[in-house]
């Protein structure tokens, strides 16, 4: 959301005015906030049917959207760790060849508790599924647009033109295959680059692309969390923030971590409309790999702003329990539903 | 054929396609592939006490909406919806919004729809809104009395200077009460106007000024005729009429008063009363013109005074303590009506018996020095 004010149905301005006396005051909203408080009182007290899920008691210190989003139609909380390593099989190179199937399909899909966003998806979901892979593979990617607009899929990455998805449209009810290895290592992400390209964006076509060190990262406990956005009334403004799509999701479900354990978080930016995304980490510091090519290097801070496309893993280790908020450090964002919540448990004996 | 049935075949065949419409449902024939147009409209946002916002919306369009979310300020929050998130067409709902507003700063309400549809409504002003006790009742009767009643008492003395000048002065007065009220009439119709685009769409807010404006001097005039027969109208009448006419306009008047104290956008110095003395006082004016030669009771002249002024404080209560536009557009536009009507009573009267009406050079300056007093009365009432 931002400064834009647009006529909107239902948006009033200007107000009664009877000589410029009331003129001059009045130009917001005058009148419509006058009292009545007594008249209503007696209509007030029991609250409406909530929403699907829980309409709970609100949190002290915590904004947040009225009930929960339907889990049967998409997951947050099993998404951050769902992994799509492809079906695998050896060339007779001795390469390893990982292959995906990929289809575009529109598909409304809940972006806060109670309100739909007409999306457009690869797999049925925003973001599209997690590739993962490790370095050298031999990777294919049977796409299908199975939607009702033109697509494509352009992978981040070092590969040949052809293969770049941009040039290459695939028209509704056609397929195209993306062949390449899978290079460099890091975190990258994919996207449609069908023009216009802020609209295929937005309606949410993209993904996050990870590819894996041939030596392995040390191991963690792993999760993808794509920041983005939805203009749900089209006024080039969004709406709804969040990573992975649901408002408030991870505030309402906190995501449950162990007290001394290693965590990796693959961050990346896929918010259309707005310069950009933050991430920032209650209690906590982290180490910072720029777009995770590196190995050895990283920042050690507790916030960081990423533009769109950026993307960056993030290593942290918690030393205390309880419950941290993570979230991005532009409020507004945060307020409009990017807030989620670690919840540190003490380690487990055995 | 009874010609009772004759009326009623057309109605009785409409009704026989209505429900044909509703079995059938042809409309799905018209239906488009993509979602209706949604409207709700802001009837009022009220501040009943720290830590709370309640919000009046009506649901003006042509399809149900459903409130899945609200934002204060570019943040969701916590919210309950009576009696329901479902509003059908015409229906109305209250959200109660638990929200630490600051008093004094401005403040937005967006309602987000089940289909990401925004609705936003500014306050420029949060502030306390007044609850209906006796402390807002009499401070909102004070504001009354002091623009509404006082000045037109005051204007009624009037009546012993206008009982000694002669016929031609009486008219050129009359004519000054014409012009006059020319004046409110057009500010009230304009204040209607104004106010028709925070009207519900479906409750047509140029359709209530028709119906006030048009409505309301034939209804008067109506009532009139039938109370006094054929006889001509009295001066005492037409006394009466014109106070009527200015107590709707009164009404109109206390209604902006009273809303916009209560969203606490009007300073009430001592330049705003001053103000609205000088202004109103002319309008006691034009009620005794037409008693110049009469000599009607203390007790008549009084009611003239409270038919004009009390709507005022009427108009501060309602205004301040349930605000609704579409309410303020059709009392408005009642207003505007009735000085209408009384303006042609008038003006007919001064036509009458040999006397040339507003060709009169004398007359006519009347009218224009009527236009011009409201106008230069109205600089001192923009505090």
């Amino acid at each position: 959301m931002g400064d834009k004010q647009d006529e909107k149905p239902g948006q009033a301005h200007a107000g009664i005015s009877r000589r410029d006396l009331l003129r001059s005051g009045v130009a917001g909203a005058v009148g419509l906030a006058a009292g009545a408080g007594a008249l209503a009182g007696s209509r007030l007290g029991n609250d409406a049917p909530t929403l699907s899920g829980a309409g709970s008691a609100h949190d002290p210190g915590l904004a947040g959207a009225k009930g929960d989003v339907d889990p049967e139609g998409f997951d947050a909380t099993a998404f951050l760790k769902n992994f799509d390593y492809g079906s695998v099989s050896t060339l007779p190179s001795g390469q390893i060849q990982r292959e995906y199937e990929i289809t575009a399909v529109d598909r409304e899909i809940e972006v806060a508790p109670g309100v739909y966003f007409a999306a457009w998806t690869y797999n049925g979901t925003v973001p599209g599924p997690t590739i993962r892979c490790t370095e050298g593979d031999r990777l294919k990617v049977n796409f299908t647009n199975a939607g009702s607009h033109p697509h494509t899929i352009h992978f981040h990455g070092i590969h040949a033109a052809e293969m770049d998805g941009v040039f290459e449209i695939v028209e509704p009810g056609q397929s195209f295959v993306y062949e390449f290895d899978a290079a460099p290592m890091g975190f990258h992400l994919y996207h449609c680059h069908a023009i216009p390209l802020k609209r295929h964006v937005h309606k949410g076509l993209y993904g996050a692309f990870i590819i894996d060190p041939r030596e392995g990262r040390p191991e963690a406990n792993e999760m993808l969390m794509l920041m983005n956005g939805f203009d749900t009334n089209f006024d080039g403004d969004n709406e709804v923030y969040a990573v992975n799509t649901v408002a408030f999701h991870y505030q309402k479900h906190p995501i449950e971590i162990e007290q001394g354990e290693l965590v990796r978080v693959y961050l990346g930016n896929m918010t259309e409309f707005d310069v950009l995304n933050s991430f920032h980490l209650h209690g906590n510091f982290f180490r910072l790999y720029r777009t995770g090519t590196d190995l050895e290097r990283y920042e050690f801070t507790d916030t960081v702003m990423l533009c769109q496309g950026e993307r960056a893993v993030l290593e942290f280790t918690y030393d205390y329990p309880g419950k941290y908020m993570f979230h991005a450090h532009q409020s507004e964002f945060a307020e409009l539903g990017w807030s989620g919540i670690f919840d540190v448990k003490p380690p487990t004996l055995v | 054929m009874a010609l009772a049935a004759k009326g009623v075949l057309p109605l009785l065949l409409l009704a026989g396609l209505l429900a044909l419409f509703v079995r059938v449902d042809p409309t799905d024939v018209f239906r488009a592939a993509f979602p209706p147009i949604e409207e709700l409209t802001f009837e009022r946002i009220a501040f009943p006490q720290p830590g709370l916002i309640r919000v009046h919306m009506v649901n003006g369009g042509p399809e149900p909406v459903t409130v899945a979310q609200v934002m204060v300020d570019d943040a969701y929050w916590e919210h309950t919806v009576v009696p329901d998130r479902e509003v059908g067409r015409l229906e109305d709902i209250v959200l109660e919004i638990p929200y630490p507003w600051v008093d004094g700063d401005p403040l937005i309400v967006t309602i987000v729809s089940s289909t990401g549809v925004t609705f936003t409504q500014e306050v420029a002003v949060a502030t306390q809104s007044p609850q209906i006790n006796r402390s807002y009742v009499v401070t909102f009767a004070l504001l009354g009395l002091y623009v509404g009643v006082i000045p037109v008492f005051l204007g009624l003395l009037w009546l012993p200077f206008l009982a000694g000048v002669s016929q031609r002065w009486i008219d050129f007065f009359l004519s000054f009460t014409v012009g006059l009220l020319l004046f409110l009439g057009v500010d009230a119709l304009e204040g209607a106007f104004e106010l028709t685009g925070q009207v519900a769409s479906a409750f047509q807010g140029v359709g209530l000024i028709v119906l006030g404006v048009v409505g309301t001097p034939l209804v008067i005039h109506a009532v009139g005729r039938v109370a006094r027969g054929d006889s001509a109208i009295t001066p005492l009448g037409m006394s009466m009429l014109i106070a009527i006419g200015i107590g709707l306009h009164n009404l109109g008047e206390g209604l902006a008063i009273g809303s916009s104290y209560a969203v606490g956008e009007v300073a009430l110095g001592t330049s705003l009363v001053f103000g609205f003395l000088l202004h109103n006082t002319t309008e006691g004016l034009g009620i005794v013109a037409p008693l110049a030669r009469s000599r009607p009771s203390y007790v008549k002249l009084v009611a003239l005074g409270l038919i004009a002024g009390v709507p005022t404080i009427f108009g501060t209560w309602i205004g301040g303590f349930s605000y609704s536009p579409t309410a303020s557009v059709l009392f408005l536009a009642i207003g505007a009506g009735a000085i209408v009507q009384v303006i042609s009573v008038l003006g007919r009267s001064m036509g009458s018996r040999g006397r040339e009406g507003f060709k009169d050079p004398l007359n006519a300056a009347g009218v224009v020095v009527g236009l011009i007093v409201m106008y230069t009365t109205g600089l001192f009432v923009a505090a």
